[in-house]
């Protein structure tokens, strides 16, 4: 007798599932950044209708294959069609590169979250140099948050060749984040389904909180203000449109299999149309009231630089001219600066090189995506705040289990495959597979613990998933309307659920998003080959900031063995089947 | 300039004045100091005025700061002369040695006697290293306390002692619920096969009811299609 597959106990476990896989550190750290360099609330036009164009309908597309063929995602494209068993092997592959790094984020969370519980925060100040005299050296050149990001949790290596040693403290907090990915996992949806009500739900609540706080910081309306305001010119850049597109892409996950994997838990006639379009209008709720608080931030966080660098330009002068304390303020410092610079000339040209032009603009301008803008600006934020300890705990709490909410969605992508093969899953238990999985990614990931292992994982997160997963999307997109047909798909459609997908749905599946993957793929390829050599940032102590530098050569060559890796499956796959195919035809065809 | 001292002696008086207007004419004399206070920084709404009288209590502390380093008590308050005293607050400020014919005292002596009493020095005017700043004298810089074990290994040994259980708890009564479905299973194939060998027509004897007879159920339920006698 055959196991009858877990199901989940109730819808709103898929549903929290899907939204805890798909909302996770992207809304955080990547929308505010795309919102604010290509025209801040005029953004909003490209991204809404890119989600109408090609995020809600491959959703559903999805959503809607997983729960029809029961499988995840090798054994859900074999069924549409055995040539296409390459594409499920591309997202198994894709989704193992992500979990490999991704996790890693985990481990800088927990790192941060266990540093939360002290007073002062370490972050806040610099710490002492060996004389005791001064403070270190690379942290006077930058700050103190930069320097606890660069040197004390990463230990950052001046270029990705000096490899240098794995760092125990990183490499234990990877142990954990891997452990508590387990635990999470172990049971299969049993388990999952209880974790993501955690999950799915706790950001909410901490975002709300720093709604709350952020809108009442001094200077937060600076922030808001400035970022939305639309600067609807923009939108005549096609960067713009092609980074919305992007985003939306991305953000939802597609082509992992992960959400294949969490549709073959449902029971047949769940309304996944609804909880397609429930998933992704929550996604990019998300994303927008994710940018309200970073704004907020940002904003307090300019302000708060903007007005320390006009006190340490008024201490200069006070000091310089021995003028009287409080006689020299932000109001009238323009004038008084005249006014010195007419009274004493020749000591004013003297201090002019010290003296820095202080701009609430330039404070703004300065756009930070990615890790930098979640340890790092708010971080630096959080420690100017009241009670910082509780703030940090919270914030450091939230991105942990956006982290782990996405990391449950990778690792079904991988184990879901695995525990449907009866190859593998009748000899060995899902607790042995699950923890065999964990493990070798655990070993993996302990690369991005060394010193150089920050640009490994840049490597990763820009190469591993990006160029890969437009292409299967794509050719599951055709697969789907051309290969196994529409009408068939409507079909299947009508007996899950009990309606026909509208004009809407079939005009969106056949021509609008494939033709939208095929530009941004042509973009993507394009740029690439236009850019030449790729660079990356590499941090400079001496300096204390970033500086480019070229890939070495085996470097470009583990970027060019990321991408083939994935998207060779798919080729090979048809090829493999079609071999298979001929043989066994010529076996047939001799043996009668 | 104005001459700053009270000599105790009338005759010190013009000798004192003129090491005064010696050190002030060219500040960077070796042996000089430069002080800049910030009251109002430190003090916001309390802040004092700087008068004369915060100025003698400061030449005080400067020689008390003299006395307890060198630990001769020959320093006395007209011994420090301070000039240039601005707005700002800030001014310079030297220690003579009377005894040594009115020379100024080496200044590595007085940098070594202010470092040694800087607590001292910036409680009695309710400022801190920052705010009464000695511009050549370095100050040490407190390092901030820290536990011998560092917090975030406490947390992190907590968390992860709570992980691990939850796993090996979920891995035990899995593989206890795995073994009772096992054990089921076995006792369920035990009590068929203990079902003794005796069959009529490859059916268990005890299955049949031989009270009832031999009566077939199948006919007995058409009797109503027979007419009756």
């Amino acid at each position: 007798m055959e196991k009858s597959r877990p199901l989940w106990d109730n819808p709103l476990q898929f549903v929290f599932a899907c939204i805890s896989y798909a909302v996770g550190l992207g809304n955080v750290w990547r929308f505010p950044y795309l919102c604010q360099m290509y025209g801040g609330g005029g953004f909003l036009i490209p991204y809404l209708i890119m989600l109408i164009a090609e995020g809600m309908p491959l959703l559903y597309l999805e959503l809607a294959v997983g729960q029809r063929m029961r499988q995840g995602s090798i054994g859900a494209w074999k069924i549409i069609s055995p040539y296409l068993c390459g594409v499920g092997v591309a997202s198994v592959v894709v989704s193992f590169f992500l979990s490999m790094y991704y996790n890693v984020i985990n481990a800088w969370a927990f790192w941060y979250l266990f540093h939360s519980f002290q007073d002062p925060l370490p972050w806040a100040t610099c710490p002492l140099n060996s004389n005791r005299t001064g403070y270190e050296e690379e942290c006077e050149k930058t700050s103190s948050t930069q320097y606890f990001w660069y040197r004390q949790t990463l230990n950052i290596a001046p270029s990705l060749e000096a490899s240098g040693s794995v760092q125990w403290e990183q490499a234990l907090c990877l142990t954990l984040a891997w452990l508590v990915v387990y635990l999470c996992i172990l049971r299969g949806t049993a388990s999952t389904g209880k974790v993501v009500y955690v999950t799915a739900s706790l950001p909410y609540c901490v975002l709300i909180i720093y709604l709350i706080r952020g809108l009442t910081l001094h200077g937060a309306v600076n922030g808001l203000v400035y970022m939305f305001t639309p600067k609807l010119e923009q939108l005549s850049n096609p960067k713009t449109w092609i980074s919305a597109a992007t985003q939306i892409f991305f953000s939802l996950g597609l082509g992992f299999g992960s959400l294949i994997a969490f549709a073959s838990y449902n029971e047949p006639s769940n309304n996944c149309q609804r909880h397609a379009v429930i998933v992704s209008l929550i996604n990019s709720t998300t994303s927008i009231f994710a940018s309200i608080v970073t704004f907020s931030i940002y904003g307090f966080k300019a302000t708060f630089n903007y007005e320390s660098c006009i006190n340490k330009v008024i201490l200069l002068l006070l000091n310089a001219f021995d003028l009287e304390e409080g006689s020299l303020t932000a109001d009238n410092l323009n004038e008084m600066k005249d006014h010195l610079m007419a009274t004493y000339p020749q000591e004013y040209a003297q201090l002019m090189p010290q003296i820095k032009n202080c701009s609430l603009e330039a404070e703004l301008d300065t756009a930070v995506q990615g890790t930098g803008l979640a340890f790092i600006v708010y971080s630096e934020a959080i420690k100017n705040m009241e009670v910082p300890q509780l703030y940090s705990v919270l914030y450091f709490f939230m991105l942990l289990m956006l982290g782990i909410g996405s990391m449950l969605g990778n690792t079904a992508a991988i184990l879901t495959p695995l525990t449907d093969s009866r190859v593998i899953a009748s000899r060995f238990p899902k607790e042995v597979i699950s923890g065999v999985v964990c493990f070798m990614n655990c070993i993996i990931g302990l690369i991005f613990t060394m010193e150089a292992g920050n640009y490994w994982f840049d490597i990763f997160n820009d190469y591993a998933a990006t160029l890969s997963l437009l292409l299967i999307v794509l050719v599951e997109t055709i697969a789907v309307c051309y290969i196994y047909g529409i009408r068939r798909f409507e079909k299947d459609l009508y007996t899950m659920i009990g309606c026909k997908p509208n004009w809407y749905w079939k005009i969106m599946w056949a021509f609008v998003s494939p033709l939208l993957i095929i530009s941004l793929f042509i973009f993507y390829l394009t740029d690439y080959i236009l850019t030449g050599t790729l660079q990356y940032q590499a941090w400079d102590a001496t300096q204390g900031q970033l500086v480019t530098k070229d890939y070495p050569g085996y470097a470009l060559a583990v970027i060019g063995l990321l991408v083939a890796s994935s998207t060779m499956c798919i080729p090979l796959g048809a090829l493999v089947t079609f071999i298979r195919k001929r043989l066994k035809r010529e076996r047939v065809s001799t043996v009668a | 300039m104005q001459c700053l001292s009270f000599p105790l002696h009338p005759g010190n008086c013009t000798a004192l004045c003129t090491t005064a207007v010696r050190v002030c004419s060219s500040p960077d004399a070796q042996n000089a100091f430069k002080v800049r206070i910030s009251i109002k920084t430190a003090l916001g709404d309390n802040a004092y005025a700087w008068d004369a009288n915060e100025e003698y209590l400061f030449r005080a502390m400067v020689a008390f700061a003299m006395r307890r380093y060198s630990s001769k008590s020959t320093t006395q308050i007209s011994n420090v002369l301070l000039c240039n005293v601005t707005d700002r607050v800030s001014f310079w400020f030297v220690v003579t040695d009377s005894s040594k014919n009115v020379t100024t005292v080496p200044g590595s002596e007085v940098e070594a006697a202010i470092r040694m009493n800087r607590n001292r020095i910036n409680n009695a005017f309710l400022l801190s290293d920052k705010t009464l700043q000695f511009l050549k004298i370095t100050s040490t810089l407190s390092p901030p306390v820290e536990p011998s074990t560092p917090v975030w290994i406490i947390v992190f040994g907590v968390v992860l002692c709570l992980i691990v259980a939850g796993i090996v708890f979920l891995i035990v009564s899995g593989i206890q619920k795995h073994k009772k479905k096992n054990k089921e299973s076995t006792e369920r194939e035990n009590l068929e096969e203990k079902v003794e060998v005796t069959l009529e027509n490859g059916i268990p004897c005890e299955a049949l009811d031989l009270k009832a007879g031999h009566i077939n159920g199948v006919f007995a339920a058409e009797d109503e299609r027979f007419t009756s006698l």
